[in-house]
């Protein structure tokens, strides 16, 4: 069935560098079908109102994390949230806030690729194994110490959504502490020493204050903020305990 | 020669942008008024300390409107302390299983509160055993 | 990165915010509400003799210490985000005024409890 064609106003906070001392709101009239996501709408936009509009998009089914965006001030993948949602009183987007904005909807995400190759995001066997002695048995129960933290896609939402890192960048952040938990918690996993003289430092754990809003956004249900508030705990057994455990100092 | 000039937004007034933001602070603001009741506390333990009559003096305190004014205050932010604080625990507290099935987050924020309840309810029993 | 010690404050502002979540109501009700205004409970519980009585008695001493110090300590690593929060970035200042605030507290919370004797 053909509806008849809405027309919705999209406000873009347009930034471009080489003109604009600061962000500017811009409004487009767009016209959409209900089964068109915010991304659709931008894509029309630069498709047939106005090519200078930049933003990160690759595979339209939230599973590359790169059209992450402030959607009505709240962190949202572009391609997840539809437009008929905020028909008729019309929607503002904004790049993510907490991060510098590089020009329009994109963000620099240069310091959230380098805290990731920080806590190296991989696993660090526990111990060698040949072919011949198979693969890394698990049981379900260790998979689930881990499973929901590996569901990151890395699009920065919870960044967007955690004040602390905007109050100050030096913080781990949301995303990347859940991924260094992902592979400690992982049981196949032997890289816990390295990657939590990251989490016991100010910078890790301890720059979250429990707000929660990260896991509140996340689209693939990670919890960002149970990975990070659960290893408060064993960091300061840890910090309390290192000096009479054996080989347990200055790790 | 680069055209990139990075645009870092202000964070000023950011608690006001979001509701989620507005309850973490009432959360966080608790501690004020936590905070203000230890000091009356300490009040009291100084003032038993220096005996008799600046003991009563402070339990004469005590009565003035405006410290019951204050007290009620208190024990609303107490409340909403205690609401918040296993509110939140689900996020704080390691995956815990039982029975191989993960303990759900509703299971742990309603245990803290029933078990605050419980606790309540035995201090409050406990000091009326001492004085009947 | 430098290992932080952020752990002490930490553990102390947990296990004063578990005891304040815990007893905290009960607490306030007690003292501030229904003993000042003649509720439920004898006129004299919180007499002279009887908080005396309490507070020379180790496990009492160790009741009014615990309560009044980690409600402090719970209170400052709070405040001390809070003014964070706020954008006070004045760390050292910061942390001067609350956990001394709290240290303070803690040290005359036990000369009292020492004075009144046992």
């Amino acid at each position: 069935m053909a509806d008849a064609e809405k027309i919705i106003e999209i406000e873009v906070l347009r930034y471009r560098p080489e003109q604009d001392k600061e962000p500017v709101l811009q409004t487009y009239k767009v016209p959409f079908t209900d089964d068109m996501s915010v991304l659709q709408g931008l894509q029309y936009i630069k498709d047939y109102l106005d090519g200078t509009v930049s933003f990160r998009w690759s595979c339209r089914m939230a599973i590359c994390g790169s059209c992450g965006m402030m959607i009505e001030g709240k962190p949202k993948l572009s391609c997840k949230t539809f437009l008929r949602e905020y028909y008729p009183q019309g929607l503002r987007v904004e790049a993510l806030a907490h991060l510098p904005i590089e020009r329009d909807l994109v963000v620099d995400a240069a310091d959230f690729v380098a805290k990731l190759e920080r806590i190296k995001p991989y696993i660090i066997p526990k111990e060698a194994r040949t072919l011949e002695q198979g693969e890394y048995l698990q049981t379900p129960q260790q998979r689930d110490m881990y499973e929901q933290f590996s569901s990151c896609i890395n699009c920065m939402l919870c960044y967007a959504a955690c004040p602390q890192y905007g109050l100050n960048p030096k913080f781990t952040g949301p995303g990347v502490l859940a991924l260094l938990h992902r592979y400690n918690a992982d049981s196949r996993d032997g890289g816990q020493d390295e990657r939590m003289k990251l989490g016991y430092a100010d910078e890790g754990f301890w720059g979250c204050t429990a707000v929660g809003y990260c896991s509140e956004v996340c689209p693939k249900g990670v919890d960002p903020a149970n990975a990070i508030n659960q290893n408060k705990m064993n960091s300061a057994i840890n910090y309390f305990t290192r000096f009479v455990t054996p080989g347990r100092a200055d790790k | 020669m680069s055209n990139r000039r990075p645009y870092v937004r202000s964070m000023d007034g950011w608690w006001k942008r979001d509701a989620y933001f507005i309850r973490y602070m009432a959360r966080e603001v608790t501690a004020v008024f936590v905070a203000a009741y230890a000091i009356v506390l300490l009040f009291g333990l100084v003032r038993l300390a220096q005996g008799e009559a600046a003991f009563n003096g402070w339990l004469q305190y005590l009565k003035t409107p405006w410290m019951l004014v204050f007290h009620l205050i208190v024990l609303g932010t107490f409340v909403y302390h205690t609401w918040s604080w296993f509110n939140i625990m689900p996020k704080t507290m390691p995956i815990m299983f039982v029975g191989g099935k993960r303990v759900q987050p509703g299971t742990i924020t309603g245990s803290g509160i029933a078990a605050a309840v419980v606790a309540c309810l035995a201090v409050l029993l406990i000091v009326k055993g001492m004085h009947p | 990165m430098k290992r932080s010690n952020e752990p002490i404050f930490w553990s102390l502002f947990g296990a004063g915010g578990m005891l304040a979540a815990l007893i905290g109501p009960a607490l306030v009700f007690i003292t501030g509400i229904a003993v000042p205004l003649g509720l439920i409970y004898a006129p004299d519980t919180m007499s002279y003799n009887n908080m005396l009585a309490f507070a020379q008695n180790w496990a009492g001493k160790l009741v009014m210490f615990g309560v009044v110090a980690l409600f402090l300590w719970h209170a400052a690593h709070r405040i001390a985000i809070l003014l964070h929060d706020f954008g006070v970035h004045a760390v050292a200042a910061v942390k001067l005024f609350s956990y001394g605030g709290a240290f303070l507290g803690t040290v005359i919370a036990g000369y009292a409890l020492l004075a009144v004797g046992f």
